[in-house]
């Protein structure tokens, strides 16, 4: 397997260990050397899906679940195709990954490094899985991301939203399509400066880790650039259930608008508790309060209920998008499963594809084959447009949504609408960005 | 020899027997049939069997002994996780002294929060441990993450960065990843005979090699008078503190041995995958080891290494089975049927193992007190009542009491 | 002064819910000396009680809808809840806005017989068992309804919203000269557990059925003696603290959305405020439910967590330690109890 780094010498002293000495008869084969680990070999080739399964996000893990089982089906000429028909470059072919069949297992990550760790570790090492994705948590990604540049297999990273995942923490071997904090500050900022004015004053709350601080940081970069100030900052502890300790001395501090760094059930809770206390209802310096969420997805939005109606965010994709592409997959995805898939779904779809793309382009499945294909990508047609996969830091380039709360819904699903598609050029940054400073993509590892 | 009577010295001779072949044993199915998925010998599970082993071995010396119920342990092993880690990024990959580091730290964590919670006993003693590893969970998780003193890294988990200083490392001749003097721990020497396909795995049996230790010792300190008098504990503490011994010395002393082993298991985890997460100190992974101790049967030798297994047994192959492995089982069956059965067995697999996992366990609590242990006493029993009956249980595996 | 009677406000709220479980923790480790691990899961069951009951409400039947699509450009499928076509609309609407409320009278019966379930099904059988082995098989339980709540309803949290009449924010102390708002649905929930918890006094003071419970509670043995069929009493016991963490769950709805792990969440904190109160004292455990929850607020405003970073989310724990240790029994915990 990971026979990275291999002398000749550990090689004997595996020997040793394992076989005491005893001389191997020839029926053993010992598994010749492969060019880069998991090179698949026979008629098939196996793609590992980690999602959580359990615990708080297993909702957005069911969702890339369906998005991979529909993508595997396309690539094997089941199906209508999906995007496969508006993707920009035309190498596959329903054919499978280089004449392969593909198939996939699948692990549960738990929302937690450890396990979704163990779980990749699993799928590489027993199943021979050569590329790994997935992940609904920026430090599930983070820690996937790095065993998989151990190891020596492509991580095409789910939905992470984190700048660390290209930023800090970036490697050779991971790939992000979704967006990140800093794009969700640059596109969100000029909308919130341009509905609610120059002159505010932010309350933020955030969840006290990883994910919390650098989506704090941004949007209060990105709106302080515009003239708001942040009065206040306040952390919150990622076990908490009930807010109303946090979001009660928010309506004496003076601040008029209320930013909430939380995501899944934190955000559900949070916004719950700041309608409660009935924040929306209040005028503050002669303006009316106003509530900001960042990061939207429409689980939490259907989580969030009635609280959500006319409260700004910002989101990698949306189903009622008007592209060719994203009709062509709402069309495959809510005819297989009879519902519009989530953007969690979306950003795993197109990986998967972007994924077998890369492989079909390069020949190979070798990482450092596929990762040359991805680094400097240009693509269009799977739903954000023209995008950009950077060659310096692995990281999409692509438009941004703007969306707020839907005051009246047509349906279940009919939560979020658009307020604005922020282009690519204003969401670009430059890949020595301060927020993203402090790592380096190192080389691509190929295991073997 | 080495001390043991030849009851333990042959349990012990069967327990190494079975670890050094464990990557034979596990593999019972060839790699392409339809059963390969129940196979467990790859070097990530193996490694996880006898490192949560290790932490249940160490668990069951304070619980299986003394009856003082800790629902805190999982704090010890992060500490001696996170110490593991803290060596790799200030020495170097060499696993050795982050192990030793990882032992020591979570032994002196341990002798000052037993100091204070073995003032009081029954379920104020779970509740203060409890507490205590809520605490320390909560500050590894935030607190003790921010970024002017980050000495855990969050919920990302700690790693070894590019930038860490590494003073002793020298990778021109050792890998980039935990090694012991330049052997990585992820070599693996893939071996096919046939159709099966065995790995064997340099992490995998330094972990084996420690946990036989261990389980030596483990079987040193049960047949101990150290044992004796924590069994005393349990039985009648009172009783012993009117005879005039104070107790505290010794179960103090078994709760930091307790803590040390699960600070070494912590450090094995660390040496084995270099990443510490804070979540391995969450409650509920201390009951995790509650529940592997109780499975298992507390107070027996083999006991927590079963339930050890079979729990990340449960956890890494019970759940990879999905609706698509499932209509695969019953394809023979007509449509009706298929579908009829996968709607049955599928709440109970899949992302659906913790409701099996939970009723087994409450199954084993209510019919066997003595856990898988007193199962196979009980089997053993009736099968040998056939042939005398003078049946009598081995010795290796009574319960302590 | 604003914001610290505010603060005692959310603590007083956190703390209902705290005092509510630890109530019945209590109540069934002193009459049945049992440490019911599982007691989080019937404070989720409750809260679930309610969801089931919105569920119910609005079955609905569908129409095809002639000018409106769906999202695959399909015709869309009307959604008419069943009660909103029998008595009317307007009706209709109220008695699904209700829900919440109605859901207090749908719970009580289901919590008893959940509650009746689990004493004469699995704890019966654990009253002379070891404390360990009762915490073992009743933590095994909780997992086991959690899974199978999760099985039905997601993981997602789901929306129990309050009356829209109730959903408001009261303003208080106007005539004091201070400023507090202050959601009603909140103040509803501390008046219920007031009430609740009276209830529950006043039921063991002044009952005939009370005093043989507080007797059985004092000395079983004797109370079998006298030829008193405690253990029925005991099995009822049981039903009513289902009961009680049932309907702290169900008027928790509207706080917290629903989730299947909001009883693991809350079993580990009532824990700690039933050792905190003192193992077996009513009392206590209302005592220290209010005060640990005010604690958590306070614990939680700015000025504290500048003073001392993360502190809240340590201070309940902190708290536990410190009481333990110099008052070894707990605030109000009575000699020789649960110390063997």
């Amino acid at each position: 397997m990971t026979k990275s780094n291999l002398t000749r010498r550990g090689m004997l002293k595996t020997g040793a260990v394992t076989g005491a000495g005893v001389a191997l008869p020839t029926i053993f084969t010992a598994s010749s050397a492969a060019a880069f680990t998991n090179e698949p070999t026979g008629s098939s080739v196996t793609l590992g899906f980690n999602v959580p399964q359990t615990g708080p996000y297993a909702d957005e893990g069911a969702d890339e679940l369906r998005a991979y089982e529909l993508a595997v089906e396309h690539l094997n000429g089941g199906g209508d195709g999906g995007m496969m028909n508006t993707f920009s470059s035309k190498s596959l072919d329903g054919s499978g990954i280089l004449g392969r069949k593909v198939e996939f297992v699948t692990g549960d990550t738990q929302t937690k490094s450890d396990a979704a760790r163990a779980s990749a570790k699993s799928m590489i090492e027993k199943d021979g899985a050569v590329m790994i994705t997935g992940g609904s948590s920026s430090g599930v990604a983070i820690a996937v991301q790095g065993l998989c540049q151990e190891a020596g297999v492509i991580f095409m990273a789910g939905l992470t939203h984190s700048n660390d995942t290209t930023g800090k923490d970036k490697k050779a071997n991971g790939f992000r399509h979704f967006f990140n904090g800093y794009m969700s500050g640059a596109a969100l900022a000029p909308v919130l400066a341009a509905r609610y004015g120059k002159d505010r004053r932010a309350y933020h709350l955030t969840a006290d880790y990883t994910w919390g601080w650098t989506q704090q940081e941004s949007i209060a970069a990105a709106t302080e650039a515009l003239g708001w100030q942040t009065v206040n900052n306040v952390l919150t502890p990622l076990a908490q259930t009930d807010f109303s300790s946090y979001v009660a001395p928010v309506l004496n501090s003076g601040a008029d608008v209320l930013v909430l760094n939380h995501y899944g059930g934190n955000m559900v809770n949070s916004l719950t508790a700041a309608v409660q206390f009935g924040l929306r209802e209040k005028q503050v310096n002669g303006k009316d309060f106003e509530i900001v969420v960042p990061l939207y997805s429409r689980l939490m939005a259907k989580g969030a209920g009635e609280n959500v109606k006319g409260i700004f965010g910002s989101t990698n994709w949306h189903w009622s998008l008007t592209d060719e592409g994203s009709k062509a997959f709402v069309k495959s995805f809510g005819t297989k499963y009879g519902f519009p898939p989530s953007q969690a779904a979306h950003t795993c779809y197109v990986q998967t594809l972007l994924y077998a793309d890369a492989v079909q382009r390069a020949g190979s499945h070798n990482p450092c084959a596929v990762a040359e294909a991805l680094e400097g990508f240009e693509f269009d047609g799977l739903g954000n447009g023209p995008t950009l996969y950077r060659a310096e830091d692995h990281q999409c380039f692509k438009d941004v949504l703007v969306v707020k709360g839907k005051d009246n819904p047509t349906s279940e699903f009919d939560l979020l609408e658009i307020v604005e598609i922020t282009p690519r050029a204003q969401v670009e940054y430059a890949a020595d960005h301060p927020m993203f400073a402090g790592g380096s993509l190192g080389s691509c590892n190929p295991g073997a | 020899m080495l001390g043991l009577n030849a009851k333990d010295m042959s349990l012990l001779i069967v327990v190494a027997i079975l670890t050094m072949c464990a990557p034979l044993i596990l593999n019972p199915f060839p790699a392409d049939s339809a059963m390969a998925q129940f196979n467990a010998g790859y070097p990530d599970l193996m490694q996880k069997f006898v490192i949560f082993g290790i932490f249940a071995i160490g668990f069951n010396i304070l619980f299986g002994l003394t009856g003082y119920l800790s629902f805190g342990h999982a704090a010890f092993l992060g500490v001696g996780s996170y110490s593991c880690v803290w060596m790799f990024k200030l020495l170097g990959y060499n696993v050795l002294p982050g192990i030793a580091l990882s032992v020591v730290t979570s032994g002196l964590f341990a002798l000052l929060i037993g100091l204070i919670t073995l003032r009081r006993s029954g379920i104020y003693f779970s509740i203060l441990t409890l507490a205590f590893a809520q605490m320390s969970f909560a500050l590894a998780y935030s607190v003790l993450s921010n970024p002017k003193f980050n000495l855990t890294n969050g919920e990302t988990g700690l790693q070894v960065y590019a930038n860490d200083p590494q003073w002793f490392h020298n990778s021109e001749r050792l890998p980039d990843l935990p090694h012991i003097f330049g052997l990585s721990m992820r070599a693996t020497q893939k071996v096919s005979v046939g159709g099966w396909e065995f790995q064997f795995n340099t992490g995998y049996y330094l972990c084996a090699f420690i946990m036989l230790i261990c389980f030596y010792l483990a079987i040193r300190i049960f047949r101990s008078p150290f044992g004796m008098m924590l069994r005393a504990v349990k039985s009648n503490q009172q009783r012993m503190n009117y005879t005039g011994l104070n107790s505290r010395p010794y179960t103090l002393a078994a709760f930091v041995i307790s803590g040390m082993y699960a600070g070494l298991a912590g450090g094995l985890l660390s040496a084995v995958d270099p990443l510490a997460g804070a979540e391995r100190m969450q409650w509920t992974a201390s009951g995790e080891v509650v529940l592997m101790t109780i499975l298992g049967g507390a107070g027996t030798l083999i006991g927590p290494v079963l339930g050890a297994g079979l729990i990340k047994y449960f956890e890494n192959i019970f759940s990879k089975i999905n609706d698509n492995v499932l209509h695969g089982w019953f394809s023979f069956l007509p449509d009706g049927m298929e579908d009829l059965m996968v709607t049955l067995i599928h709440p109970f697999v899949g992302k659906g193992w913790h409701l099996t996992l939970g009723i087994i366990f409450m199954l084993v609590v209510t019919f066997l007190p003595g856990g898988l242990v007193e199962g196979g006493q009980r089997i053993g029993r009736m099968l040998s009542r056939k042939k005398s009956k003078e049946a009598d249980s081995p010795a290796s595996t009574e319960p302590a009491e | 002064m604003d914001a610290i009677l505010l603060q005692v406000l959310n603590g007083l709220d956190k703390g209902s819910a705290y005092a509510l479980i630890a109530l019945g923790l209590t109540l069934i480790f002193g009459t049945l000396g049992v440490v019911n691990f599982a007691h989080g899961a019937l404070f989720m069951i409750g809260a679930f009680c309610s969801v089931t009951l919105q569920r119910i409400l609005n079955a609905s039947f569908e129409t095809i809808s002639e000018t409106e699509k769906d999202f695959l450009g399909n015709p869309l499928k009307v959604k008419t809840p069943y009660v909103e076509s029998w008595f009317g609309p307007e009706v209709g609407a109220s008695i699904i806005d209700w829900s919440v409320p109605l859901a207090i009278l749908f719970a009580i019966p289901i919590m008893i017989a959940i509650g009746f379930i689990m004493e004469r099904g699995l704890i019966k059988h654990f009253y002379k068992r070891p404390h360990a082995d009762q915490i073992l098989v009743t933590f095994g339980l909780a997992i086991v309804l959690q899974e199978v709540i999760k099985a039905f309803f997601g993981a997602n949290p789901i929306q129990t919203p309050a009356p829209d009449a109730l959903s408001g924010v009261a303003q208080l102390g106007e005539g004091l000269g201070l400023q507090i708002a202050y959601p009603i649905w909140r103040l509803i929930y501390i008046a219920f557990a007031l009430l609740i918890i009276g209830g529950v006094f006043a039921f063991l003071q002044f009952t005939t059925f009370g005093m043989v419970v507080r007797a059985g509670m004092a000395d079983r043995e004797t109370v079998g003696l006298l030829g008193i069929d405690i253990d029925k009493r005991f099995t009822t016991m049981f039903g009513l603290a289902a009961a009680v963490a049932g309907l702290a769950g169900v008027m928790y709805g509207p706080i917290n959305a629903p989730n299947y792990h909001m009883g693991m969440d809350f079993l580990v904190l009532s824990f700690v405020v039933v050792v905190v109160g003192g193992m077996g004292s009513l009392p206590g455990a209302v005592l220290a439910g209010f005060i640990l929850g005010i604690l958590e607020a306070f614990a939680s405003t700015t000025w504290a967590t500048t003073t001392i970073p993360g502190i809240n989310q340590i201070i309940i724990y902190l708290v536990a330690i410190i009481v333990l240790l110099t008052r070894p029994r707990g605030l109000m915990g009575k000699k020789g109890v649960m110390e063997d």
